[in-house]
């Protein structure tokens, strides 16, 4: 069963074919199997998941489409009774006292969740080597990084031990893990999904979103976590489309336009030869390809890097031992209480973030560098937007290599700059989701298709067709293809 | 703009974070790096352009000024460190 898509999986449970419980003790086994060398999940939670496959199963015929559904949800979003650490020492002892909105609409969708995903601490990476509970390994190679930092959703869906996880996706954090580990990812328009309940990272860049086999589902997916939220005031009141209806309609006369400087320097040739072949799929498919500029795309990541970090250190800020969290020993004061309970707390790279976002932020640099970036930020978009006027979607790379190596980028300045097709998209606050599209030395290859605000229906709609014209998405590494 | 140790010892000391000198060190460089990255931003005429804080450009909708939520203080104060009596507990602050 595990070598089916959630699609798949659905139909068989309305059909009868298996019943949640069997399917979801067919997932556990492999969990348990498996993931002790992959460290894909934080959290398992048999008990849970096999009381809501049972509900699952006593409600059919009157459950919704997505009713006894197994699924994983990365460890940043809110669960109530369950851990959720944000893969920080930090919050390893945090159980949330309420659920993130995304967990009660797939809770309400009658989905069942497995478990929590690793992840790099506070979202804050590119490789989810910055996890507290230790590095994830990609499942199509062992010795490399699944991505970040929902890396532990993406590589938990490649093995086949979900069909489907969740994600947060701040600066490329959903599409360069799917892209890793050969399998769909999806980052909505910002304020298409509720963040309430997701643990903040950067508030104006960070957006949940599917990642599963195939655009189809993730088309599925997003329907049941997308819409309005009162309780989170940056959601949009706009109704939610039906994301499936769209995805069989032909791309015959589609415009897609390809950014010159997402195919530039510092792209691996054998990437760009896989995608400009996926990019020939679309013309055989009756789309048009022209080239257009991306001005400003240089300057999305040092944008970025001071935006991101900026929120953070701000968002980080509650973290200070007193009402959740970790606590130092024996405190002699309250300052003290706070500075050895952060510097216990937060790893290195998160640390390195507050410090980066605390100084550009402090008196005589605010407007040298927040106030600059947040001028630039409004230029990045406007070069999205202008390009859009011309073209349905933009393609291009998910990322410029294949998965790189476990240890292999010791600067942060290098494992920055792997995000520099991702990150422009999270300034923009505009939809992107990776398709698998092809291997590079055994690893997987993703394909980036971008679209205007509120485009999902039409990204899906691409993706869709792409995987129905190509068998990518359908390969399995070696870990999936095994019967338990 | 050139970071120095004692900007780093600075950002450490606003964002409660307990760095030694060793630590802060061993940030000086790599935050130093990020820094000069980021400072490309600086080669860009930004000149007229009105910063962009939220990416829709919407503006922040306010509520109405309603109670709406139930009293949860137990349930909340369930994770934190250390609780008496409804208050959460800290070093004496007041002698």
């Amino acid at each position: 069963m595990h070598d089916k898509t959630l699609t798949e999986l659905a139909a068989g449970l309305a059909a009868g074919e298996f019943s949640s419980r069997e399917l979801t003790e067919s997932l556990l086994a492999r969990i348990e199997r498996h993931d002790g060398d992959l460290n894909s999940f934080i959290t398992v939670t048999p008990e849970q998941a096999l009381a809501a496959a049972d509900a699952a199963d006593g409600a059919r015929g009157e459950a919704g489409p997505l009713a006894g559904v197994p699924l994983a949800l990365k460890d940043i979003f809110c669960t109530t009774g369950v851990k959720t650490s944000a893969g920080s020492r930090m919050l390893d002892n945090f159980v949330a006292p309420y659920d993130a909105t995304v967990v009660e609409k797939l809770k309400a969708a009658g989905t069942v969740s497995l478990g929590k995903t690793n992840m790099d601490e506070f979202a804050m990476g590119s490789s989810n080597e910055n996890s507290f509970y230790g590095p994830v390994k990609n499942p199509w190679d062992g010795s490399a990084v699944p991505g970040g930092s929902s890396g532990g959703s993406a590589a938990a869906v490649a093995a086949g031990l979900v069909p489907a996880a969740m994600g947060t996706d701040t600066g490329g954090s959903i599409r360069q893990p799917a892209a890793f580990c050969g399998i769909t990812g999806l980052k909505p328009t910002y304020g298409r999904v509720s963040r309430y309940g997701i643990i903040a990272y950067a508030s104006s860049l960070d957006q949940a979103g599917p990642m599963a086999r195939t655009a189809e589902d993730c088309a599925r997916l997003l329907g049941a976590i997308a819409g309005h939220d009162p309780r989170d005031s940056t959601s949009v009141a706009r109704g939610v489309p039906d994301y499936t209806e769209e995805l069989a309609a032909p791309l015959s006369g589609l415009k897609i336009g390809l950014p010159t400087e997402y195919f530039g320097e510092g792209l691996d040739p054998d990437v760009e030869r896989a995608v400009r072949e996926a990019i020939r799929v679309y013309e055989s498919l009756g789309a048009t390809v022209r080239e257009v500029s991306l001005p400003h795309t240089h300057y999305a990541i040092p944008a970025y890097y001071v935006i991101a970090p900026a929120e953070a250190s701000s968002n980080l800020a509650r973290y200070d031992g007193v009402r959740f969290g970790h606590r130092c020993d024996a405190p002699a004061d309250l300052t003290d209480l706070y500075k050895r309970s952060r510097a216990e707390g937060f790893g290195e790279e998160v640390q390195r973030r507050i410090l980066m976002g605390t100084h550009t932020l402090s008196e005589g640099f605010f407007d040298a560098y927040y106030k600059k970036a947040q001028q630039v930020r409004r230029l990045i978009r406007q070069d999205f937007l202008d390009a859009f006027d011309e073209f349905d979607v933009l393609m291009g790379p998910a990322s410029p290599t294949p998965a790189f190596d476990l240890g292999a980028k010791k600067d942060p300045v290098s494992m920055y700059l792997q995000d520099i097709y991702t990150i422009a998209i999270n300034l923009a606050g505009i939809p992107g989701i990776s398709v698998p599209a092809g291997f590079v030395g055994g690893r997987p290859v993703g394909l980036q298709i971008l679209g205007t605000h509120f485009a999902e229906a039409r990204l899906l709609n691409v993706a869709h067709q792409f995987q129905q014209a190509t068998d990518w998405h359908l390969r399995r590494p070696a870990l999936a293809e095994e019967t338990l | 703009m050139a970071l120095e140790h004692a900007d780093v010892l600075r950002a450490a000391h606003l964002a409660r974070l307990g760095l030694n000198d060793d630590e802060a060190a061993h940030y000086l460089d790599d935050l130093g790096r990020i820094l000069e990255m980021v400072d490309q931003l600086q080669s860009l005429d930004t000149e007229g352009v009105a910063p962009l804080a939220h990416p829709l450009e919407t503006t922040q909708r306010l509520r109405a000024d309603e109670v709406t939520e139930a009293d949860q203080r137990d349930q909340f104060q369930r994770c934190a460190p250390a609780v008496e009596q409804g208050l959460y507990l800290v070093p004496r602050v007041v002698e």
